[in-house]
């Protein structure tokens, strides 16, 4: 399923390549244990006037097949955190310079978005408020401010890879940047109330001109 | 308890037989740690039956949305939320708890280290009614005036806090009301565990001689009096909220939301491992006695579990990542949270080496037994893609997370339950239990499991995010090939909780009419097989009281002619 999930941001490659190593790691540790697990119970299934070994855990040729995958585990987990720390620092923790900055709002059952207008710039007279509908241009890189206005929200774009958890009382900053043209959902992934499986939205990802255009469109008369 | 004379005993013995309580009273003020503990598992029964039922109708409704669900109706958002967040609450709090530690830990512990009694039976009984009310007041929050409370398990404020945000003010509080009842009943039953395992073991019996699973019970108990402390502190402050007009966790008057989180995971995350403990003393003891082979490594796996504890402690914001949290606090929850995957990896490595060299027999507890390591090896390795922050991005909230913890969850509260109950039955009830309708229910609910709940991980890679009573709205996730899968899961489930009435066929029938068990049915080793089946009151006759000589897990010993050697036979 997630090969046929679209990648449309600049870090959603990386987050799946993260997975990817996760599974195939985890994958490993899964099969062999079961792998294991099943033959020994196959091949030590109770046959007739055969008594079982007595054995205490104790017998160095017996516990270092234990200790020896144990370290090996730790070494996998090793691999692992460097991996995720290098995804999370670069989707998180790093801000990259933005080309666009929008204001995202959550509040009981909808989405705000607050877009630049022809100008560029965040929070003038020319700003572009929609309801439910992102627009962004392809290839640019956007920060955004999200924010709440009654309780948790979370602003999930599945094809980003992108979630971040919306909290009254604070200005959450993120970046993304948009890589593919099309049109996609927009989640609300913390509960937030009875209307929670109605607060959907969509992202329209557009290149230059369409985007120029829509802006033009979209601009309120002052 | 354990110095009782013969005299104290019969002196007790006639006040029960002649001036306490008569009839049905008796069993309500019951101080007998055998009938508390019935009371635990028949109330967790009904408990889970009720949680079950509403996992059907919410099932129902994402494979059929919009249509009325036989027996419930057509679900509302506000009833769908409210069927999801009392689901979870319940099979954790009302079902896995009680049955896992209430139930067991009350039945088990005394008779595996040899006490006629817990060490407060007074105590022991006031846990039991004040969890009973606990359980009146989650269910009557169901038929209050605006439904039950649908914030989700995790209760998280704003939402949880105002009656104006979740539209369910007597719901939400009676919620609360409940949970803390809850806590204050496993405070008093956990207390009570701890001293009786401290104190009343049978002469001879030192650490290294308890069975694991009495252990197990006891550092779950642990676990559970260090982390609740600040969750009801926090709960206490979220009622202010709810119900005085507080503002603990209202940005506009000064509070912080996210303090809840950290109050709610500080305690949820040793929850976890609350529950999971116990399900794996379970397990090792039914794997050490049907493998007919002693436990690999004792001191390794109990120290295993002392440091799966500790460190339980210190990874609480990985359920967090996204939440706001200052970004850099990611990574060391991040290592923390992966660190704990070596302890845990250890305790599956020590029971399946216990496996080895074994003569295996495959009963109905062993069947269990053996698919508790199973499947929660399934689960164990999911919560590694959690667990690596840049992962969790994406998976957090997602149906990802959902099937992750319903694998490490269904195999502790069901698997584990089914696992004991099947084994203790003859114990319990001094009845044998029909071994082939137990296989037959066995693979009714191990087969539907796996294709309830793989389709969900599906799912949730595909991006399926949780608590959404209608994917219509969202039109990359209302495809045809989605709703196939979410139809699998239903039918799965539906299937799996038909084959329930299986096992209440066998249990009813076995009760009434099953052949009568021995002492010592499964030839093992520990100190309750060496009384009558059920054990009668005072649990051994107090001239007959057990010492012990051995550990628990001396099977298949070079030395012997049989293959076990009980605790309590003189060398």
């Amino acid at each position: 399923m997630i090969e046929t999930l679209q990648q449309a941001s600049s870090y959603a490659a990386d987050i799946d390549g993260l997975i990817i190593l996760v599974a195939v790691l985890t994958g490993f540790w899964f099969f062999v244990a079961q792998g294991v697990f099943f033959w020994l119970i196959f091949r030590y299934r109770a046959k007739p006037g055969k008594k079982s070994k007595y054995v205490t855990g104790r017998e160095q040729h017996l516990t270092r097949w234990i200790s020896f995958p144990h370290g090996l585990v730790l070494v996998c987990d090793v691999f692992i955190i460097v991996a995720s720390v290098n995804v999370w620092y670069d989707v998180k923790q790093r801000l990259p310079e933005a080309d666009r900055v929008v204001r995202i709002t959550g509040q009981q059952w909808a989405w705000t978005f607050q877009h630049p207008g022809s100008d560029g710039d965040l929070d003038t007279d020319d700003d572009v408020y929609v309801v439910d509908e992102l627009h962004v241009e392809v290839d640019k890189t956007y920060h955004f401010h999200l924010e709440a206005r009654d309780v948790m929200h979370s602003f999930s774009v599945p094809v980003f890879r992108l979630k971040q958890d919306a909290i009254p009382g604070r200005s959450i900053m993120g970046w993304f940047r948009p890589t593919l043209v099309g049109e996609f959902d927009v989640q609300c992934a913390e509960i937030c109330g009875i209307g929670h499986g109605v607060m959907a939205a969509r992202i329209f990802i557009t290149d230059e001109a369409q985007h120029a255009a829509w802006v033009t469109q979209n601009t309120p008369n002052r | 308890m354990v110095e009782a004379t013969a005299e104290v005993w019969h002196a007790q013995h006639e006040v029960h037989e002649h001036h306490g309580p008569q009839g049905v009273l008796k069993y309500l003020w019951s101080t007998d740690h055998k009938v508390i503990s019935m009371q635990y598992l028949f109330t967790g029964m009904f408990m889970a039956v009720v949680g079950g039922f509403m996992a059907y109708v919410f099932r129902m409704q994402l494979a059929f949305p919009g249509s009325s669900v036989p027996g419930f109706g057509i679900v509302s958002p506000g009833e769908y939320n409210s069927l999801v967040t009392n689901h979870g609450s319940i099979m954790i709090f009302w079902v896995a708890m009680p049955v896992l530690i209430a139930a067991f830990g009350n039945f088990l512990i005394p008779l595996m280290i040899g006490a006629d009694d817990m060490v407060f039976p007074r105590i022991n009984r006031l846990s039991f009614q004040v969890f009973f009310i606990s359980a009146l007041v989650i269910l009557g929050s169901l038929f209050v005036e605006g439904g039950g409370f649908g914030g989700a398990w995790t209760a998280y404020p704003p939402l949880s806090a105002k009656g104006v945000y979740n539209q369910t003010p007597l719901g939400a509080t009676l919620w609360l009301i409940g949970v803390a009842l809850e806590f204050v009943a496993f405070l008093l039953g956990g207390i009570n565990f701890i001293t009786t395992l401290m104190n009343a073991r049978a002469p001879g019996m030192k650490a290294y001689d308890i069975p694991m699973v009495c252990w197990m019970i006891v550092i779950a108990s642990i676990l559970f009096m260090l982390s609740v402390g600040p969750l009801i502190a926090g709960a206490v402050m979220l009622l202010f909220d709810q119900t005085l007009g507080t503002g603990f966790y209202d940005p506009a008057m000064g509070g912080d939301p996210v303090l809840w989180q950290h109050l709610f995971w500080f305690f949820g995350h040793p929850e976890v491992y609350v529950v999971m403990l116990p399900a794996i003393g379970i397990t090792i003891d039914i794997v050490a006695t049907f493998a007919r082979k002693k436990l690999f490594g004792y001191k390794l796996m109990l120290y295993t579990t002392v440091a799966t504890g500790v460190l339980s402690f210190f990874v609480w914001a990985h359920h967090q990542f996204i939440s706001g949290i200052d970004p850099r606090m990611a990574n060391v929850f991040m290592v923390t949270t992966l660190l704990i995957s070596v302890p845990i990896a250890e305790l599956m490595f020590v029971i399946i080496a216990t496996l080895y060299g074994g003569s295996i027999r495959l009963a109905t507890p062993m069947l269990w037994a053996l698919a508790f390591i199973a499947e929660f090896l399934i689960g164990g390795v999911t919560g590694i893609f959690l667990g690596a922050s840049g992962a969790d991005i994406y998976f957090h909230d997602t149906y990802f997370v959902l099937a992750h913890f319903h694998y490490t969850f269904f195999p502790i509260a069901i698997i584990g339950t089914f696992a004991a109950l099947t084994y203790w039955f003859p114990k319990m009830f001094g009845k044998m239990m029909s071994d082939k309708l137990g296989k037959i229910h066995f693979w009714g609910t191990i087969i539907p499991f796996n294709f309830i709940f793989i389709p969900l991980f599906v799912l949730g890679m595909g991006g399926q995010h949780r608590r959404i009573y209608n994917y219509q709205h969202f039109p990359d996730l209302a495809g045809a090939d989605f709703q196939r899968l979410r139809i699998i899961a239903t039918v799965a489930l539906l299937v799996m909780l038909a084959f329930q009435l299986v096992f209440f066929y066998n249990f009813i029938r076995s009760l009434l009419r099953g052949e009568k068990a021995p002492k010592n049915p499964w030839n093992a080793n520990t100190l309750e097989w060496t009384t009558e089946s059920p054990p009668p009151h005072g649990n051994w006759p107090p001239d007959q009281m057990p010492k012990v000589y051995r550990g628990p897990y001396e099977y298949g010993r070079p030395d012997r002619e049989s293959d076990f050697w009980p605790q309590d036979e003189p060398a």
